[in-house]
């Protein structure tokens, strides 16, 4: 049976996504298209790919119990290590499937796009371990908050392009990246999240999906069900989240949690918080919710943490949001510094900024004391150290 | 009605449309510069509608369209601006805009207000063949807007064929691979595909645009198509030696 959170022919989840893309692009997007399932399902790339995830990004990511943090909030919860990949997070996954399909095309020259730098460095990583040309499009603005990652762009061989229109964040780097991918056609655009104009948000649910799939067995083995009762995970775009959700979607039984950048709160004005405050809308190339104003002009918006500052969110979550199969919660800045000390002080685990909005909703649950809650805790927060101290100091 | 389809009956090669940003440079200049450009005797003007993250356009439409915008252009206030020189203006009117406009403020609300104004035919880049035959087609023949469909370098014989039977006014022929802007010249590379396009003795009318700047590639543009569609470059003149010297840059577009 066909998962309804499988998009149709044209690439809907129920009212959201399609490929709302200028005819500069069409070529392209129709290529992928029409081989990605065919590559994604073929013997030799899952031989491949399953082969890097387990010799380079160092997976089956860790199940953790985390047995102070549960007896803190009264119940089972369970950490799923995303932030022990090579290059500290979630994002790697995507980016080890794409460029083999990117390969399996046979294109050479590869772009992306990069908030936190997360995205832009398993890019630049799988580019520097197959020997491709790439190009990283990032934020002015997430530039300087994100340091780090840019250094680490620079060494592993990728040219990083500053984006300097708009609100000079994801959003911005995005329309560069598509900007410059209609000048090359000849490129191929690895997309960080589950954004973009379908094919994208289903390729990269697919390739994220391991996340969830190591989850049902290594819950089976550590609870005896494969099944757990919540999973909590942060949106951006939406891609860690589709990764933990995707095996668990037409599992009614499990609650699903996304939570969203509030900013400085909700209606402060200074928000990512897209279920909130967004409509119906299309932006890069998706039909999905989107903050905007009464003429549809995208509003800039707000988040301390780099890859959550988007004003969009991808067309699967659109459909979870809508449909009411998963839940939608936020936490602003300061809940989510909070949640990064807290883990840190009594797990001995420092997470991303964006992970932290996902621990940062604990305390505004109800919780039963055998409750099963997995967090995926998508990222390592070394890149937030600078923001950290900050915070540390006041 | 079909206004320009009409310019094409009247007059089949070296169609001048020039594009230009609503509310730009000042709020109040969008009538100014079509009554301008009406006295340079442009055959058709593109009115584009700023958007706040045009993926199409290259650094010269993306910073017209964000001064309009700060200027406080909405689609209600070009609506207005329109309605006052419906009368007056004798030059077809063509909108150019991002989907996310027209839905947002109302796909019928829209299509009624384009109808009131006068106008009959619209440009929406980032609308897709798919979603034109699954809905907005039947949309459009309500209204009776036309739209037009984009072709590149890169699109295929058989999607050429297709946009050609979808089009009422004329096809807008994509000058390379490329986001809006000069270029300078025209490459033989672009001229094979010009020349492609040509000896497919496509019913419709062809207009080539993106890049076209100047004189010379204007004409080098209409040897292969019915005109040729000039943005970027006039917004650079209209920016630097403002709306009272339009009549200059036509001239020189034109060499006369």
């Amino acid at each position: 049976m066909k998962s309804k959170f499988q998009p149709d022919k044209n690439g809907y989840f129920g009212r959201f996504g399609g490929a709302f893309i200028p005819e500069l692009l069409y070529p392209n997007v129709k290529e992928l298209e029409d081989n990605y399932i065919q590559i994604i399902e073929s013997n030799e790339f899952q031989k491949e790919y399953k082969s890097l995830l387990k010799d380079f990004v160092g997976r089956p990511s860790p199940l953790y119990f985390a047995k102070r943090l549960s007896e803190k909030y009264g119940a089972q919860i369970y950490l799923k290590r995303e932030d022990l990949n090579h290059t500290g997070a979630h994002k790697i996954n995507n980016t080890v499937g794409q460029i083999l399909i990117a390969q399996n095309l046979g294109k050479t020259k590869i772009i992306a796009e990069t908030g936190a730098g997360q995205h832009g460095v398993a890019t630049a990583t799988v580019c520097a371990l197959m020997g491709l040309e790439c190009t990283v499009f990032m934020g002015e603005k997430d530039i300087v908050r994100q340091a780090p990652n840019v250094a680490r762009m620079k060494m592993l061989g990728a040219k990083v392009v500053p984006a300097t229109s708009g609100s000079k964040t994801l959003k911005d780097a995005t329309n560069e990246a598509i900007r410059y991918w209609i000048q090359h056609p000849e490129t191929f655009y690895l997309i960080g999240s589950v954004v973009g104009p379908h094919p994208h948000p289903d390729m990269v649910a697919r390739l994220q999906a391991v996340i969830s799939e190591e989850m049902k067995w290594q819950l089976k083995e550590k609870t005896g069900n494969e099944n757990p009762d919540t999973i909590i995970a942060c949106v951006g775009g939406g891609s860690n989240a589709a990764g933990a959700f995707y095996h668990y979607m037409d599992d009614e039984e499990v609650e699903l949690i996304a939570v969203e950048a509030a900013g400085l709160g909700v209606n402060s004005g200074e928000s990512a918080a897209t279920s909130q405050l967004g409509q119906v809308g299309i932006i890069h190339g998706s039909k999905t919710i989107l903050m905007q104003d009464e003429y549809g002009q995208i509003v800039e918006p707000y988040s301390i943490s780099a890859g959550l500052d988007y004003p969009g969110v991808g067309p699967l979550h659109a459909f979870l949001f809508e449909s009411g199969r998963a839940k939608f919660m936020n936490a602003t800045d300061k809940e989510a510094l909070d949640a990064a000390f807290e883990l840190t002080k009594i797990e001995g685990i420092i997470p991303a900024l964006e992970t932290a909005h996902a621990l940062a909703v604990l305390p505004k649950m109800t919780l039963r004391k055998d409750q099963v809650i997995v967090i995926n805790l998508s990222g390592r927060g070394d890149k937030d150290l600078e923001i950290f101290v900050k915070h540390l100091e006041k | 009605m079909n206004s320009i389809k009409n310019i094409f009956q009247i007059k089949n090669s070296n169609v001048l449309s020039i594009y230009f940003t609503a509310g730009f440079p000042n709020l109040e200049d969008t009538t100014s510069v079509i009554q301008e450009l009406e006295k340079a005797a442009v055959d058709f003007i593109e009115v584009g509608l700023p958007y706040s993250d045009p993926l199409a356009d290259g650094p010269t439409i993306q910073n017209s369209s964000q001064k309009a915008l700060q200027n406080g252009i909405n689609l209600d206030i070009v609506f207005d601006q329109l309605m006052t020189i419906k009368n007056t203006n004798k030059t077809p009117l063509v909108l150019m805009g991002y989907l996310n406009q027209m839905l947002k403020y109302g796909e019928d609300k829209f299509c009624q207000k384009v109808v009131d104004c006068g106008i009959d035919t619209v440009i929406l880049p980032d609308l897709p063949m798919v979603e034109y035959e699954n809905h907005y087609q039947q949309l459009f023949e309500k209204y009776g807007i036309k739209n037009v469909f984009l072709i590149t370098p890169q699109t295929i014989e058989e999607r050429i064929k297709k946009i050609d039977s979808y089009s009422k006014s004329f096809i807008y022929m994509v000058a390379s691979s490329s986001i809006t802007g000069a270029k300078g010249e025209i490459s033989q590379q672009q001229i094979d595909y010009f020349e492609r396009i040509k000896s497919m003795n496509l019913k419709s009318n062809l207009v080539i645009g993106f890049g076209i700047s100047d004189h010379k590639t204007f004409s080098k543009a209409c040897e292969y198509s019915n005109g040729a569609i000039i943005g970027s470059a006039f917004i650079n003149f209209i920016e630097e030696k403002g709306i009272y010297k339009i009549g200059e840059f036509i001239s020189s577009i034109r060499n006369n």
